[in-house]
């Protein structure tokens, strides 16, 4: 902005609101910086008082996240030959040997196809009805988009005692293609909401330039529509992705075995004698951070989504 | 491009008909393209919806599922609504409910007004700020028993440090008085950021004229933000209270991780009391009747309270 303008705030309101928000921001980070930290300590670092910032950085919580381990006496440990690996050493000088992988590489996995078999057919089903909402007369439009909305306001508990028995009878508990199915059908009420704002935005006349050019309804939607919604799709993909991401009860709920994802495992991880923070928080992070990286990198398509999308309903 | 009288002709053909040579009517295609979507709603939202309804009306327990079921009527919904379990429940969902909306819209709303001061790099802290909203509510809920650990919590030694009250000496999540507190501290930490971000919107939606406008009138900065900041907010503000008002009535994996519920009951807000009448007493039909009426309130409330809204925009 150029010259001097009476809505412009003060060098030094600028200056004290900013160390307000600054040291808001550092409080409100602590305790995602101490999950990053805690995956870090060594178990007596971690349960130490007062609380350590500064530490020797130690893997035991990551390694003890991918393995099992069993507590051995120090004659057995003697008698076995040198460890092979830094981590077979690590679990060694801890009394105990590494009896298998854990499971939470295959919760880990399952969050991952989950979240993305879910976003894909989020964003496929609800770009083509938003699409509809956006350039069509739909008989009853209205009611039939707040009828998608309204979806949303169920809790997912009360929803969850027939999805149970629907799926039990089904044969859909535990499945990958169930909680797939279930999330999508979560996912896009808000898919379509924030796709229709999006669609809204591109102005007809191109599409119908392409239909008096001699293109269909499908071309023009495949190759005017779509391309011009592109940065659309993706921030609300990325909203459809961290829900699955983050979704708890109907996996709670619904899966204990192969399809279970990752949220409602990292807090069973135990060691011996109650929880064991230093692998919880290394669970934590990994699972977390992805997250945290997409925000900071992707900050000005989804904050621009969560006002928008807000607003729009 | 060139205006010769075909291209005339194309652009005054009226375009239904072009569509309708090639392929799909239009009504066809927007058939095809939301049917899919309602299909889905149908059966995983309005089915399961309508079998709930059902279930209510019975004695049905799907532990138990080769019993047979007898209907029962409105037997399910008398004892609910008689039910002083119930009400102790709502009572710590209200309490929840109303700290949460009170503390988020206070801090979201000054960092909103904060940020709209536009400091240099306010866009990279208001992203750090809205990091915690981002994450997995039940892994993150977890980690906080940690920080909330009497002995060698961070929370506690906090505390210990500004207030010099020993750590060691209360136990948020233990203690009867202090967890349904707990929650509160912890959902208000995740998500005052999201009400932030629409005051946000709402502030950088009011132009600049109209406080040109009032400092021309001489308007003090005070009278300003009450006859100008704060009603052109208001409408946004209130969006983000509907938005928070149904998602924490639904609350569940934060306070299941965080607390379970407990100590005894009085974090037991309603959908964590409802999964332990459905998945841990299996009374099915009884926990149906219940979810039916918890649907209808948030159903209610929020009709009315959009009613208002719309009523405040309207101004």
């Amino acid at each position: 902005m150029s010259g001097y303008s009476i809505t412009e705030p003060s060098a030094r309101q600028k200056w004290i609101a900013g160390t307000l928000v600054i040291l808001y921001a550092v409080i409100t980070l602590l305790p995602l910086a101490w999950i990053l930290m805690t995956g870090f300590k060594s178990s007596a670092d971690s349960i130490s008082y007062p609380p350590k910032v500064l530490f020797e950085p130690s893997l035991e919580g990551y390694v003890n996240l991918f393995t099992t381990r069993t507590r051995q006496t120090p004659e057995y440990l003697a008698s076995l030959p040198p460890a092979e690996t830094w981590y077979d050493e690590l679990v060694r000088s801890k009394d105990m040997v590494i009896a298998g992988p854990s499971r939470y590489g295959e919760r880990f996995l399952n969050s991952v196809i989950i979240g993305f078999g879910s976003t894909f057919l989020s964003i496929f089903l609800g770009t083509l009805a938003a699409y509809a909402f956006s350039r069509f007369k739909v008989p009853l439009k209205d009611d039939l988009l707040f009828f998608i909305l309204s979806t949303r306001m169920m809790p997912p508990i009360a929803v969850a005692i027939p999805i149970f028995l629907m799926y039990r009878s089904l044969g859909l508990s535990d499945t990958h293609l169930g909680m797939i199915l279930l999330y999508t059908a979560v996912n896009i009420s808000l898919a379509v909401w924030l796709l229709k704002g999006f669609i809204d935005e591109i102005p007809r006349e191109y599409e119908e330039a392409a239909l008096i050019d001699g293109y269909t309804r499908f071309q023009a939607f495949r190759k005017v529509v779509l391309p011009q919604a592109a940065t659309g799709i993706a921030s609300t993909a990325i909203f459809c992705l961290i829900f699955a991401w983050n979704e708890y009860a109907f996996a709670v709920l619904l899966t204990s075995g192969t399809a279970q994802t990752a949220p409602p495992f990292i807090p069973t991880i135990i060691g011996v004698g109650g929880q064991d923070w230093p692998a919880v928080a290394a669970g934590a992070s990994l699972f977390l951070l992805p997250v945290m990286i997409f925000t900071i990198l992707l900050r000005k398509h989804l904050l621009r989504g969560i006002t928008f999308g807000a607003v729009r309903k | 491009m060139s205006d010769t009288p075909i291209d005339r002709v194309a652009r005054a053909t009226p375009i239904p008909v072009a569509r309708r040579i090639r392929g799909f009517s239009d009504r066809t295609i927007a058939w095809i393209f939301v049917a899919p979507t309602i299909f889905l709603l149908l059966a995983i939202n309005i089915f399961p919806l309508i079998w709930t309804i059902n279930l209510s009306f019975t004695d049905f327990r799907a532990n138990r599922p080769n019993r047979e079921v007898e209907y029962i009527g409105l037997e399910n919904y008398r004892r609910i609504l008689t039910d002083g379990d119930i009400w102790l429940t709502m009572q710590a969902t209200a309490h929840f409910l109303f700290w949460t909306i009170a503390l988020q819209v206070l801090i979201g709303f000054t960092l909103a007004w904060l940020i709209n001061r536009k400091f240099r790099g306010n866009d990279l802290w208001t992203t750090l700020i809205v990091l915690p909203m981002m994450l997995s509510p039940a892994v993150v809920g977890n980690f906080w028993t940690f920080l909330y650990q009497p002995q060698i919590g961070l929370f506690n030694y906090v505390v210990e440090f500004f207030s010099g009250i020993p750590a060691s000496s209360f136990q948020m999540i233990g203690d009867v008085r202090l967890a349904p507190w707990s929650i509160v501290i912890v959902d208000t930490w995740m998500w005052s950021p999201f009400v932030m971000l629409i005051c946000l919107a709402g502030l950088r939606s009011i132009p600049d004229y109209i406080y040109e406008a009032a400092e021309i009138d001489r308007a003090s900065k005070w009278r300003q933000f009450w006859t100008i900041t704060v009603p052109m907010v208001l409408p946004f503000l209130m969006l983000a209270v509907l938005f928070r008002g149904i998602e924490n009535f639904k609350m569940f994996d934060l306070v299941v991780e965080l607390t379970g519920g407990g100590p005894g009951s009085v974090t037991e807000v309603t959908s964590i009391n409802l999964k332990r009448e459905a998945f841990e007493k299996w009374r099915t039909g009884y926990a149906s009747a219940y979810a039916i009426i918890l649907f209808v309130t948030v159903f209610g409330l929020a009709s009315i309270y959009v009613k208002a809204l719309n009523k405040v925009k309207e101004r």
